[in-house]
């Protein structure tokens, strides 16, 4: 979403009750929720694996990140399989939304940077905010999320925990 | 690095043709009147040389054509090929190696390679007729061949009539007659004639066809043969050529190549002159060498079909293996699905799709494989500096080159292996002194062998030196605080202990070993590859290394088992058996976790445990037994589901910091399962046991 573009073309995902936009170029396809593999003692953030047309993809859960609830999966889940950089490197990697909605564009000038205090969430993670239809669009910092802890593997890291499985 | 860029082209090329040029020096040092050798050995120099000029590499072309020159004198018999020359000729390969490597760098040392070269082939040079009669003899003509006409290389401007067709093709492959000419004139003056004779009547003629000939005069001095082979390099398997004097003699060599023997042997005047042989040597040889050269051009002819292979750049080797391992996955579903159904129709053909891909797998994992000696190639020339620069003689064998192994694992094969013989012939070889002293032939012997066992390769490095010095190891291990002065260890123990970081027991550092460094590279760099490393010792006979390797990285047998809902596997090939937990046997571990595997006793882990499972397990628990190296630990598992073929996928990098996972695979139902990490959970076993044993001492 850079300046001079005029639009930020996206995907829409509810996570929580919160609408959260991701980069649309960067979506390779939205899965209906397939069997998760959970992985022993990785981060709750990237807690899982799943195949993705015979490739190992991680799977990672963004709610974590925002502390959010997590609750069990529904009919409305689904897993958007998205290109990330993680470190630098890219690499493929799912994301857990409780809804995925639309394919939107949002207005570059309504993007605002998000407000340091009074949000529910770190804000470090969250590249912007931008409107539509009145409401607000969280646009998540995805490079920020996906940074592995100084290489270190585990429960060390932020601010999550392990949830209860 | 772009595939198709020219240069870098020739250097691999090149890269090869130096291992060719290698190889053939050093086998050349075994058996110095081998024509064979001493040919390929030249025909890959001549290479070097035409197609170092062909890409610029002007120095390379040079230098070559210096080395070359003096080399020729061995073929054609007027010096031979002994351990000085080889040696020089070795540093001669490696300049043309940097000169490949650093194009633009400057390289010094060039020509004091070239001056030594050439001071020991004009030294080494055949003193009378009984060394030159062999090489006659290799020639195809019927007999040792004199003609009594004057010497090619007589004083004096001399005319050479050179005529020559070029292949039909040529001009459709753009060469330019024209450019040929032109370089034709830079050997000497000439004077050019066409030769019409072949064109064909007008309503026939191809116009991308050449029919053209040319006849050419050339005024030099000197037998332009090898002059006028450049010219030609890259058309002459399928040219006409024919060069002779002017003056009325028979052709020196008509070279055309579908039967250039019979050709050489026209040229061949008479047998009369054969009485007078043995006393003029040097003409005999000189007509011998365009035969014998006739005869590498048909030889390498001949080669020709078997050598076709394609150059493909690695990375799409491996797309297709991971293709291969979709199509394998997608195929135990299918099965999984025909297995349970009754249709019959389905069934057939899940079980021909099953067949298929399974010949579909093994072919592309046989893609991957190369054979061993593509390595084993450089540790003859280590081992051959090695002898040099310890002053030991040492004999080396290498069996099993056709081992085959995948690529990675044998690129990352290499450097433990220079490590291993460095030190069978630094420490293990004792000097020539000490060896007959103890009975010994003064030469050492290194072997380096490969062989098949099961799924795995066995390379093993093997000398017939000392042993291994069980009192000094230990010592050293003392001094260095890896064991404690009390410390029971059995000679297996001992011996492993070389591995341990920071270990030497070299009393002086040299250049080559002592450093501490090494061995503990070496066992890294193959547990990384799941192989193990093994040693065995007998004092005063000798040692033996063996390394195990898988035969692949991409696809292993694996044991599927379960842990509380998660489905795990285990590489199979680490798997060394499965018992039961016995019951109540927490009860009387007091706190210990050890099993009693027909006496020895067996640290186990409960997977539950390290993967922070909760709940309980199932009520009959099983143990797999699983070791890496000496290691052994039982790991506690809920249920074993069986065998698999396991496609192993990497982790990303979110996953690949949890250390009990190598990997992970998918299964036939299309979930994913972990591969545990059989020599990170024997680690972490072992420290348990320390940590134990420490406890209870």
């Amino acid at each position: 979403m850079s300046e001079n573009q005029e639009y930020m073309t996206a995907l829409t995902i509810r996570l929580e009750d919160e609408l959260f936009a991701v980069e649309a170029s960067r979506v390779r396809e939205i899965l209906d929720l397939v069997p998760i593999t959970e992985v022993p003692s990785a981060r709750a953030f990237v807690g899982g694996l799943i195949n993705v047309r015979g490739r190992v993809v991680p799977l990672a859960d963004l709610r974590v990140m925002f502390g959010m609830e997590r609750p069990e999966p529904d009919e409305d889940t689904r897993i958007v399989v998205m290109e990330v950089d993680i470190d630098g490197e890219p690499t493929i990697a799912g994301i857990l939304a409780d809804k995925v909605h639309d394919v939107t564009d949002i207005e570059s000038a309504s993007i605002e940077e998000a407000p340091k205090v009074g949000m529910r969430w770190r804000p470090e993670f969250v590249k912007g905010i931008g409107k539509r239809n009145g409401g607000f669009i969280i646009i998540p910092d995805m490079e920020r999320i996906f940074e592995t802890p100084g290489g270190r593997s585990t429960s060390v890291a932020a601010p999550e925990e392990r949830a209860a499985s | 690095m772009n595939i198709s860029d020219p240069t870098e082209t020739f250097r691999q090329e090149a890269r090869e043709l130096l291992d060719q040029l290698e190889a053939g020096l050093l086998d050349l040092e075994q058996d110095p009147s081998n024509d064979d050798l001493i040919n390929s050995t030249f025909r890959a120099l001549h290479t070097i040389k035409g197609s170092g000029a062909m890409f610029g590499f002007t120095a390379v072309a040079e230098f070559v054509h210096e080395f070359e020159t003096a080399f020729d004198r061995v073929r054609k018999g007027q010096s031979k090929a002994n351990t000085a020359l080889i040696g020089v000729a070795l540093d001669a390969k490696d300049h043309i190696h940097l000169l490949i490597e650093n194009p633009d760098a400057p390289i010094d040392g060039g020509t004091e390679i070239l001056v030594q070269l050439r001071a020991i082939v004009d030294g080494a040079a055949v003193d009378g007729h009984g060394e030159a009669a062999p090489a006659v003899v290799a020639a195809p003509a019927p007999a040792p061949v004199v003609v009594e006409a004057p010497k090619p290389a007589d004083s004096g401007a001399k005319r050479w009539r050179l005529t020559f067709y070029l292949p039909s093709d040529a001009l459709i492959y753009g060469t330019n007659p024209e450019l040929l000419i032109k370089e034709l004139a830079g050997i000497g003056p000439i004077s050019v004639l066409a030769l019409s004779d072949r064109i064909p009547d007008l309503d026939i003629i191809d116009p991308e066809v050449s029919y053209l000939g040319w006849q050419v005069d050339i005024e030099v001095a000197d037998d332009p043969t090898a002059a006028i082979d450049d010219v030609f390099l890259f058309l002459r398997d399928n040219m006409e050529l024919t060069l002779a004097p002017l003056g009325g003699e028979a052709a020196v060599a008509v070279i055309e190549a579908p039967a250039p023997v019979v050709d050489v042997a026209v040229a061949a005047p008479s047998d009369d002159a054969m009485p007078e042989a043995p006393f003029v040597p040097e003409p005999v040889v000189a007509k011998a060498a365009p035969a014998k050269k006739a005869k590498a051009a048909e030889k390498a002819e001949a080669d020709k079909p078997a050598a076709t292979s394609l150059r493909v750049p690695a990375e799409r080797l491996d797309e297709l293996m991971d293709r291969v391992g979709e199509l394998v996955i997608a195929q135990a579903r299918l099965s999984q699905i025909a297995n349970s159904s009754s249709d019959t129709a389905l069934k057939t053909i899940a079980e021909e799709l099953e067949r298929l891909s399974s010949g579909l797998r093994d072919t592309t994992m046989g893609i991957r494989m190369v054979p061993i000696g593509t390595i084993f190639s450089r540790f003859r020339r280590l081992v051959h500096d090695l002898s040099g620069e310890l002053g030991k003689q040492i004999e080396f064998i290498t069996t099993g080159e056709e081992t085959e192994l995948d690529k990675t694992v044998i690129e990352r094969l290499a450097d433990p292996l220079v490590h291993l013989i460095r030190n069978s012939v630094d420490h293990g070889l004792e000097s020539a002194e000490k060896r007959i002293a103890a009975g010994k032939d003064p030469k050492g012997t290194v072997r380096l062998s490969a062989v098949y066992s099961g799924a795995e390769v066995a390379i093993s490095v093997i000398d017939d030196g000392a042993g291994l010095n069980h009192e000094r190891i230990r010592a050293k291990a003392e001094e260095n605080g890896l064991i404690s002065a009390d410390a029971k260890l059995t000679d297996q123990e001992l011996n492993h202990l070389i591995f341990a970081p920071g270990f030497s027991t070299a009393k002086e550092v040299t250049a080559l070993s002592g450093r501490g460094v090494g061995m503990d590279v070496v066992k890294r760099t193959i547990d990384g590859l799941r192989g193990t490393i093994d040693v065995t010792t007998t004092p005063g006979k000798g040692s033996v290394f063996t390394l195990r390797l898988p035969l692949t990285l991409a696809i292993i047998d694996g044991m599927l088992i379960r842990v509380g809902d998660g489905r795990y596997t285990i590489p199979l090939a680490a798997v060394e058996e499965c018992v039961e937990l016995p019951a109540g046997v927490e009860a009387n571990a007091k706190g210990r976790n050890f099993l009693d595997i027909r006496g020895s006793l067996v640290p186990y882990l409960r997977l539950r445990e390290v993967f922070g499972l909760k709940g309980q397990g199932d009520e009959h628990e099983k143990v797999v037994i699983v070791s890496s190296g000496e290691g052994r630990v039982g790991l506690v598992v809920d249920q074993i589901i069986g065998n698999n073929q396991t496609v192993i996928k990497q982790l990303s990098k979110l996953h690949s910091g949890i250390k009990s996972f190598s990997g992970a695979t998918i299964l036939g139902d299309g979930t994913v399962a972990l591969i545990l990490d059989t020599a990170h959970l024997v680690a972490s076993g072992q420290s348990y046991v320390e940590r134990n044993l420490g406890r209870a001492a």
